[in-house]
């Protein structure tokens, strides 16, 4: 099938949805790719590297829209100017759409796509199980955009991140606050922290605590028990009580701390606010608020998105297109998000795509198929977060129950059997056979119970040993060798000579390995 | 020397027979076991050669070129080549058993000495005596080649084996009973060659039939019948000494191979009706459906990876033996070790291609047994790893075999080392193991692939450390 790349079109869109190298990947994968030239201009990818990779580029966003079967885009559909119509009624049957949608906040979208009957998948939607965390461009754009608020913030910030001790005198460390500890909040603190910042972060999610301080980063906590985790990895809404003794606690950060950066989304609703205009008043001069959820409303009162503020003496920054700002990387990780979703959908590899209603990560993404809208998707039962804690010690009693026990029947019918076939060899059997065959069972038994006790590591030395004594048959073959005659002699003595082979082999090679079981 | 110092004598040597076994029980005591063995056979030789009244000058030039054989290749051999000794080893006991039962047959005393039922039984005995000899004899032999790479380790699998092996058993038994008819006329020769011959296509075909990842259940099976072989030839003979001590060897062997079998959650009578592959058409579709990306590293970042950890577990496989890896890996630890990281082993029961072949060769390279672990007792411990290093084993850490229920080695107990925070798997390839099941382990998000020969990839790993 063919892959179609057009240039976004988004004011100020960077990105691309495939770069040459995961282009070569999904040619490899048997597709045909296209991409409009230009489309990497914005992320430093040429046309001449697209060539490279063996990708085709075409003039003109038309070509694409028309002659592709599946289009990768970064932003929804929207006005194509250039061409004088919106994206989507480029778009005819039977195309697959890869993109950003955001369902949820574009019923309208939906609609025109299913109007269009064509399939469309939303990057977005992909469910949050570990399965597909290597496709999950949420993820992965959260981590730039974590890193590029600290880059950001760094730029507004008059000063030094990491604290020195000059020779011009003593410079104290910035202190950075980070509200979310999601995949965005992490990234901030790892890069926070790596240019020398004191880090705290603060999450309504007591499980991500760990995680805070696996990166050596403080974790702020409130004397207060509420469980903040929702399904999916996400934080819920939280309660009144609990609000207020978040708010106090960030008031008395604001006032110590020179940087904050907000990460906190709840799914489908506006951001919370956590920043009020006081907090922003108390922070000291030249202090920074970088904003991360500017586009669904802030966490920060006074962010505006898109822009960067100056208030009260404090630059708050709400860029709303941090993964576009870095937008090689984020090029590079989305491109590949794309391809191990298309991976997962190319089974067998011959560059066909299947929509399988069956796999839940395509379920999960699908938002319209074949016309009809498939969004939301039944709910993903798996939370990235463990079961609470009160709900494990009861029921973890051993399976003991579930097993089978053993049926008396079995062995009484073993005893049976073997009494019967002693009984009956004893009534036909001489009693010299009988008191040999007395001795073999005995030696049976012995030879069972001694076994059993030899360590498993020292296996292979029993085998090699037993091997040694086994060939005491040695002895039968030196009482026949006295034989008067010729050819039983001959036998008898070979024999001898194999079986001595294996009596100083087998002797030799137990004391050989013995002799390495060393402490 | 009258018969009763000699029955004396055999007690003496059955008794240490027994310690030599159960010293097997701890490396501590174990070498003291091996000397209380080469006591009991000595004196047993000694008390036997003692009472030959002819033809002493063959049986002592017998007994001095097979003792130097057998001295040279137990000094020669190398560590990873055990099982291969092993395996011919046995097949001498068995051709022992077939030549001594022919010696017997041939033996025109025998008439005399036996009439009627005590002849019946007597011919019954030398039958199973050689039957089971042959087994072992020409099984040994296959296993052998299959070990040594000789023969291919894939299963033969003829159709309708099952039917095959049910005639040769139904014509062995036919057989005998012919030779019981006619031995008591002086004949039988025949039908007890014809016999030997089954006996010995039957043992051909039995191993033939099984797959390499079953060899640690043929050999410890071989092990066992070449104690059978042994204690038939006591009752022909009768002889308690041999009775006795085939009756530990026989025990013994079976012992192992059900342990062996334990291991592999397979039945005893399947593995010895045909090996892997039986069923593994309908689920090999599903597991590659499983398939998803490796990730590879280089030695460098697998260094790196070890010098961050805190707990490593090192699971070696029949790769590390064929790389002849072990003495790189003793380095390995020993750096490791230096720099307080815990470095553990765990083993599984059938890594390899002998039970205990693994123990051996960490031995060999002087690694302390005590950090040495079984599979049950260190399989717990895989969340709390840091990194777990399989070296050159597939099968046996393939999670599949506990989460899908269609797989062929559905079961089978198996190192959970994908709890480990991160598992690095050295492979040749990305081949798949005996049991010709795709392992997805390798496409776990926290498994790192390290291709190459496990020697020089550890070595470059060591160099980088």
């Amino acid at each position: 099938m063919k892959i179609g790349i057009p240039k976004e079109i988004h004011d100020g869109e960077k990105r691309v949805a495939t770069t040459p190298d995961v282009a070569k990947q999904l040619i490899k994968l048997g597709f045909e790719v296209v991409v409009e030239s230009g489309a990497g201009e914005g992320s430093h990818f040429s046309d001449a590297a697209y060539t490279d990779a063996g990708v085709t580029v075409a003039e003109g966003a038309k070509a694409i829209w028309e002659g592709s079967d599946i289009i990768l885009k970064v932003r929804p559909p929207e006005f194509n100017s250039n061409l004088n119509s919106e994206e989507v009624d480029l778009l005819h049957e039977k195309q697959v759409i890869i993109t950003f949608l955001w369902p949820a906040q574009n019923p309208d979208m939906l609609k025109r796509l299913a109007g269009k009957k064509v399939t469309a998948l939303s990057m977005d939607s992909v469910p949050r199980i570990s399965r597909a965390q290597k496709m999950d461009a949420l993820s992965s754009m959260a981590n730039i955009a974590g890193y590029r608020a600290v880059v950001e913030a760094a730029q507004h910030f008059g000063r030094f991140f990491t604290g020195q001790i000059t020779a011009a005198g003593k410079i104290p460390p910035a202190k950075v606050m980070v509200i979310g500890a999601g995949v965005a909040g992490l990234a901030a603190i790892g890069a926070a922290k790596s240019m020398g910042a004191i880090v705290r972060a603060f999450d309504t999610r007591p499980e991500v605590k760990e995680q805070v301080e696996s990166m050596n980063a403080e974790f702020l906590e409130l004397n207060f028990e509420e469980e903040g985790s929702g399904t999916g990895g996400y934080a819920k809404v939280m309660s009144k009580e609990f609000i207020e003794a978040e708010m106090a606690l960030f008031a008395e950060q604001a006032k110590e701390v020179d940087i904050i950066i907000t990460t906190a989304l709840i799914p489908g609703k506006p951001a919370p606010e956590l920043i009020k205009e006081e907090m922003v008043v108390s922070m000291k001069d030249g202090s920074v608020i970088v904003d991360l959820a500017a586009e669904q409303g802030g966490n920060c009162k006074l962010s505006e998105a898109g822009i960067v503020k100056k208030v009260h003496g404090v630059s708050i920054i709400g860029y709303t297109d941090l993964p576009s700002r870095l937008a090689a990387q984020s090029s590079q990780l989305y491109g590949t998000n794309l391809r191990h979703l298309l991976t997962d959908m190319c089974k067998d590899k011959d560059g066909n795509i299947k929509v399988d209603m069956e796999d839940e990560v395509v379920r999960g993404a699908t938002v319209v198929k074949d016309g009809e809208i498939t969004w939301p998707p039944p709910a993903p039962k798996l939370s990235a977060a463990p079961p609470k804690p009160a709900e494990k010690p009861k029921d973890v009693k051993p399976s003991e129950v579930t097993e089978e026990k053993p049926s008396w029947l079995g062995p009484l019918v073993t005893f049976a059997v073997g009494g019967l076939v002693l009984l009956g060899l004893g009534s036909v059997a001489p009693a010299s056979f009988m008191a040999h065959f007395t001795v073999f069972v005995l030696a049976c038994f012995v030879g069972y119970m001694v076994i059993w006790n030899v360590t498993a590591a020292l296996h292979t030395p029993l085998m090699s040993v037993t091997n040694a004594i086994s060939s005491i048959i040695i002895i039968g073959a030196i009482l026949q060798i006295s034989s008067g005659e010729g050819v039983i002699m001959w036998v008898a003595g070979f024999a001898v000579t194999i079986t001595a082979i294996n009596i100083t082999g087998g002797f030799a090679v137990t004391r050989r390995m013995l002799e390495m079981f060393r402490k | 020397m009258s018969q009763g110092v000699v029955t004396a004598s055999y007690v003496g040597a059955t008794i240490l027979f027994i310690l030599a076994l159960g010293g097997l029980s701890s490396p501590e005591t174990s070498r003291r076991g091996n000397i209380y063995g080469i006591t009991g056979m000595a004196i047993a030789l000694i008390v036997t050669i003692a009472s030959v009244t002819s033809n002493v000058e063959i049986l002592i030039g017998g007994l001095l070129i097979g003792g130097s054989i057998g001295l040279v290749l137990a000094n020669r051999v190398q560590m990873t080549e055990m099982p291969e000794l092993v395996a011919i080893l046995h097949s001498l006991v068995g051709l022992a058993a077939v030549l001594v039962g022919f010696a017997n047959f041939m033996d025109p005393t025998r008439l005399e000495h036996y009439t009627g039922v005590e002849l019946t039984i007597h011919d019954v005995e030398t039958c199973l005596g050689i039957l089971i000899g042959a087994v072992t004899f020409s099984g040994s032999v296959i296993a052998f080649g299959k070990l040594s790479g000789k023969i291919g380790g894939n299963p033969l699998l003829l159709p309708a084996r099952h039917w095959f092996n049910l005639g040769l058993l139904i014509a062995s038994i036919w057989l005998c009973s012919t030779f019981i008819d006619q031995s008591a006329a002086g004949g039988g020769l025949n039908p007890l060659l014809i016999m030997t011959g089954i006996a010995l296509l039957f043992g051909i075909h039995m191993v033939m039939a099984i797959g390499g990842a079953d060899m640690p259940v043929v050999i410890s099976m071989l092990n066992s019948y070449s104690g059978w072989a042994a204690a038939a030839t006591g009752f022909m003979l009768n002889n308690d000494l041999l009775i006795v001590t085939g009756a530990l060897v026989g025990s013994s062997g079976a012992i192992l191979s059900y342990i062996m079998c334990r291991a592999m959650n397979r039945k005893f009578l399947a593995v010895i009706a045909g090996g892997f592959g039986t069923t593994t058409g309908g689920s090999s579709a599903g597991s590659d459906a499983e398939q998803g990306e490796v990730i590879a590293l280089e030695a460098p970042e697998v260094a790196s990876l070890l010098n961050q950890a805190k707990e490593v577990m090192i699971i070696p496989g029949y790769g590390m033996a064929v790389a002849q890896a072990q003495h790189i890996v003793c380095e390995l630890i020993k750096a490791l070790r230096s720099k307080k990281v815990n470095v553990r082993f765990g083993i599984h029961p059938v890594a390899g291609r002998m039970p205990g072949h693994m123990n051996v060769l960490l031995a060999e390279a002087k690694v302390p047994y005590d950090i040495v672990y079984e599979m049950d007792e260190i399989n717990d411990d895989f969340p709390n790893i840091d990194v777990s290093v399989v070296i050159g084993a597939n099968d046996i850490v393939n999670p599949s075999a506990l989460t899908d229920p269609n797989s062929p080695i559905a079961g089978m107990p198996v190192l959970e080392c994908w709890k480990s925070t991160t598992t690095i798997v050295l492979k040749r390839s990305m081949a798949t193991g005996y049991a010709g099941v795709q392992n997805p382990l390798f496409f776990e998000e926290n498994t790192r692939m390290l291709f190459g020969d496990a020697k020089s990839s550890l070595d470059a790993v060591y160099k980088n450390l």
